[in-house]
């Protein structure tokens, strides 16, 4: 008989609380994981400003293009040249997306990710490619913040490519 | 006595171990893969085909701010017009806030190599100035002048 009392008691009494916070800590994990599910890139490092609007509403149609150091752009998953046929060919299939949707390209948002250090030339011909295939609204992301001089994309992360699976 | 002891037990038993194993692999998981992300902002641009060159259909020339850039690709200097301003951000916002009207519009001639970061701490010195909670709003309309494409 006494054996049994001391089993209930510590069965009953450890449990709740610990479920509780343990619930509460998912709950927030949850939370947070949804908000930094947009679009980041472990291989572009954002130049920061202070003025960059973040968007109030949520953005129309938009296209994320990520442009690493080197100049490729990171478009769903693959890495493209900027100069080449891929691109463009991707490109063009969103814009005939929007048409099948009866939106015109030229309300899409192309939203860009530039690396701080990729070479200004670069994002300029992105941008022409997307002219050339109708797009027109352009957003030049940055990260919230005080703005940045070039030795700051130097120093690159321990593990560069830690985000990438994640 | 056999009644009264039985729903006890029942209740202690109760399997709680998978539950808690399942917690437990959601709770790592939402663990590991948190990333703390910065905010993220956005520089709005509009640029139709056939206005990016220096063509525009605004009565009202653009200030042209030409960055030069260094072998490396870091910034050189900033030039408005013919007056060089060196590599200052704050001299090019205090020449930009000193011309800033209703309908001003700055086009940036950018050397092919230069740091795109270069670009964007210009376009945030052009754009407007915080002070304190509030900013102050110079510039609106931004556009690009074609890529200096590098000879040969």
């Amino acid at each position: 008989m006494p054996k049994r009392k001391q089993h209930d008691v510590s069965a009953e009494a450890d449990m709740t609380p610990m479920i509780d916070m343990t619930f509460q800590l998912i709950a927030f994990f949850m939370v947070l994981i949804n908000f930094a599910e947009d679009n980041q890139n472990a291989l572009v490092k954002l130049p920061s400003s202070e003025l960059a609007k973040i968007p109030e509403e949520q953005i129309a149609s938009p296209i994320v293009l990520q442009v690493s150091k080197e100049g490729k752009v990171v478009f769903n998953g693959d890495e493209l040249p900027i100069g080449g046929p891929q691109l463009k060919k991707a490109l063009l299939n969103e814009a005939q997306i929007l048409r099948a949707k009866n939106l015109d390209p030229s309300v899409a948002n192309i939203i860009i990710r530039g690396h701080g250090l990729v070479p200004t030339g670069k994002v300029q011909e992105l941008i022409k490619v997307c002219q050339d295939t109708k797009f027109e609204k352009f957003s030049l992301r940055a990260e919230q913040g005080k703005p940045k001089a070039d030795s700051d994309f130097l120093k690159e992360p321990k593990k560069p490519n830690a985000g990438i699976r994640g | 006595m056999k009644s009264r002891r039985k729903p006890m037990s029942d209740k202690v038993e109760q399997q709680m171990t998978p539950m808690i194993d399942i917690v437990f692999q959601l709770l790592t998981f939402f663990v590991m893969s948190f990333k703390i992300a910065t905010q993220e902002g956005d520089f709005n641009i509009k640029m139709p085909i056939g206005l990016s060159a220096s063509q525009n259909n605004s009565e009202v020339q653009p200030i042209k701010v030409r960055m030069i850039a260094a072998k490396g690709g870091s910034l050189a200097e900033i030039r408005i017009g013919d007056r060089g301003l060196g590599t200052s951000f704050q001299a090019l916002q205090s020449e930009i806030a000193a011309m800033a009207g209703a309908d001003l519009e700055v086009e940036f001639d950018c050397d092919y190599n230069l740091h795109y970061n270069n670009v964007m701490n210009a376009i945030t010195a052009v754009s407007g100035r915080r002070q304190g909670e509030k900013i102050i709003k110079y510039v609106d309309k931004i556009k690009f002048s074609p890529p200096r494409v590098p000879q040969g």
